[in-house]
């Protein structure tokens, strides 16, 4: 039993949840969602900042359970450099294959908070931002 | 078949057997260890046998016809609602009302229907502008929002009755609170979260002597102690069939007749009419004039039957055993750094603990405990207002029947131990 918990709390989900990456606020950023988890109360904020098509930065925020709050850190980690296109696409597999854990569908709901901030975010940009004028 | 009273008093672990899900070992090698019965309790073979006999050999609509399934599925029925009456311990009704087939016993679909009843039925007719309605932070969302939807219709105002340090009932601010415009208090009589008992024959009595009504909820506490509507002189109090040891989907609304026959309908439909004509429509009394349309006649029957199962095992037998599991775990999570449990004494409340453990969010918390095989529930437990009293987002709640065992408090103190040395594990 204990070695299916230390599955999902591996090294990695508590490295991001004591030491998160970019948790906190970026000064200007091109746009920011947050949305909650009501089952558990789990928080998210999300930002961005965008140019050329690309993220730049993310930085995120929020207080709740170690899966949602190391998914944020990881996928920060993630988005940084990729294209608003490719993260567009991104399937929500791809955010469970990051985090690498096993996860029952109540869990996922966790693990994929973050994931649906940024596609609600990414889904609203009414179109691929800074796509800087020729 | 129905439980029989007995004459030598039942043990708990006899109780525990009689409860299917609590013996069956199918899903590991070892029983699931169940202390979420704040959420919904287990269901004893007997309610689940009872449902099973409804629809193998009576099955019919109720009120309806003449062949003899009705008449007996009828008869089922009205002798459930009787035993609730009982076990509610309401009045004797005038011999007119009973030909009349009048009850104070209304069948709903759980607790949150019946305060929804009371708040829209009730509340419409009786609500004014200016008019208060009094709450307290112990209350579950289901005695807080059909207030505040009433409240947004008619004009009238919510106003909070805030606790003891200790999260019990303020009878002191409540007296400070209390006025003519005070129209309703709604109250529990068992916070699902903090196991708090507040006094609710005391509170229904300073209510009255301003002229409001009470409405008792009675979700959480009906499983471990008697609801006396009597005792409590209570106008209105409800409570949900499946925290009770029955079926989901059955719950109960008591009001006082007199309160009932004045208000109107809640829902319109079949069943729940007098006459009905093109341009308007007279309607029954009470119960019936509440229950619109076609019950859940198989869950409202086999509710009837989990009274028979309470009855039978007794509430000494069950106020002991779930003392004893109280006890117990105060004791055994006091003791565990980081942990804090929240709530009164163990001598000012029932059988739920809940509690935090320092630096595991609870849904970590309640994830470990189930691999643990401990089901349990972490969240803010429809209580928000609540736990933005107590100042924290989420807690884990442990709530206890008598078919749980002294065996299954250990096994929780170990899993929160375990969990600990598996969340810190790296810090040495």
């Amino acid at each position: 039993m204990s070695d299916r918990l230390d599955d999902i709390y591996d090294d990695h989900i508590l490295d991001h949840f004591e030491s998160p990456y970019h948790k906190g606020h970026l000064p200007c950023p091109s746009c920011a969602h947050s949305e909650r988890n009501p089952i558990c109360g789990d928080q998210l904020t999300l930002e961005l900042q965008i140019a050329d098509g690309k993220v730049q930065q993310a930085f995120f925020d929020g207080k709740g359970c170690a899966i949602s709050q190391a998914a944020a850190s990881m996928l920060c980690e993630h988005v940084e450099g990729r294209a608003v296109e490719e993260l567009r696409n991104m399937p929500a597999k791809q955010m469970l294959d990051i985090l690498n854990v096993p996860l029952t569908p109540s869990r996922q709901k966790c693990g994929l908070l973050g994931f649906k901030v940024l596609k609600t975010m990414l889904y609203s940009l009414d179109e691929p931002p800074a796509e800087p004028a020729k | 078949m129905s439980a029989t009273v007995r004459d030598v008093p039942i043990t708990a672990a006899a109780i525990r057997g009689e409860f299917p899900l609590l013996t069956n070992t199918a899903g590991g090698d070892r029983p699931l260890i169940y202390l979420d019965t704040g959420a919904t309790a287990q269901k004893p073979q007997a309610v689940i046998d009872k449902i099973t006999e409804c629809y193998e050999h009576f099955n019919a609509n109720v009120h309806r016809g003449v062949h003899p399934l009705h008449e007996r599925i009828t008869a089922e029925l009205e002798a459930s609602r009787k035993k609730i009456a009982a076990f509610l311990n309401t009045r004797p009704l005038d011999e007119l009302d009973l030909l009349d087939d009048v009850s104070e016993i209304i069948f709903t679909s759980g607790t949150t229907m019946g305060i929804n009843l009371v708040a829209q039925s009730w509340g419409r007719q009786f609500l004014k502008p200016g008019d208060e309605i009094l709450l307290n932070p112990l209350e579950h969302h289901a005695n807080i929002v059909p207030w505040q939807m009433i409240a947004a219709a008619t004009g009238a105002k919510i106003v909070w009755c805030p606790l003891t340090a200790d999260g019990r009932f303020d009878l002191d601010q409540f007296d400070k609170l209390l006025s003519r415009r005070t129209k309703m208090v709604a109250v529990t009589a068992m916070s699902n979260v903090l196991g708090t008992l507040p006094p609710v024959g005391e509170i229904v009595r300073r209510a009255h002597a301003v002229g409001a009504k009470v409405l008792i909820d009675a979700a959480q506490s009906a499983p471990h102690a008697p609801i006396d509507v009597q005792a409590w002189d209570a106008d209105f109090a409800v409570f949900s069939g499946h925290k009770l040891y029955g079926p989901t989907g059955i719950g109960v609304l008591y009001g006082k007749l007199e309160l009932l026959d004045e208000m109107g309908p809640f829902l319109g439909g079949g069943n729940m009419i007098d006459e009905v004509f093109d341009d308007h429509s007279t309607y029954k009394r009470p119960p019936f004039k509440f229950e619109a349309g076609t019950l859940p006649i198989a869950e409202a029957i086999a509710l009837g039957t989990a009274i028979d199962c309470v009855q039978a095992w007794g509430w000494d037998v069950i106020h002991r055993q779930e003392q004893a599991l109280l006890e117990a775990c105060h004791e055994r999570l006091e003791v565990i750094p980081g942990v804090t449990i929240y709530g009164p004494s163990v001598a000012h409340k029932g059988a739920i603990v809940s509690f935090t453990v320092e630096g595991i969010p609870a849904h970590d918390l309640g994830t470990s405990l189930a691999q643990r095989g401990i089901a349990v529930r972490a969240s803010h437990h429809c209580a928000k207002p609540l736990h933005k009293c107590l100042g924290v987002d989420a807690t884990t709640r442990a709530s206890f029947a008598a078919y749980n065992t002294l065996a299954e408090v250990d096994a929780l103190a170990e899993a929160i131990v375990n969990t600990q040395q598996m969340f810190f594990r790296r810090r040495g």
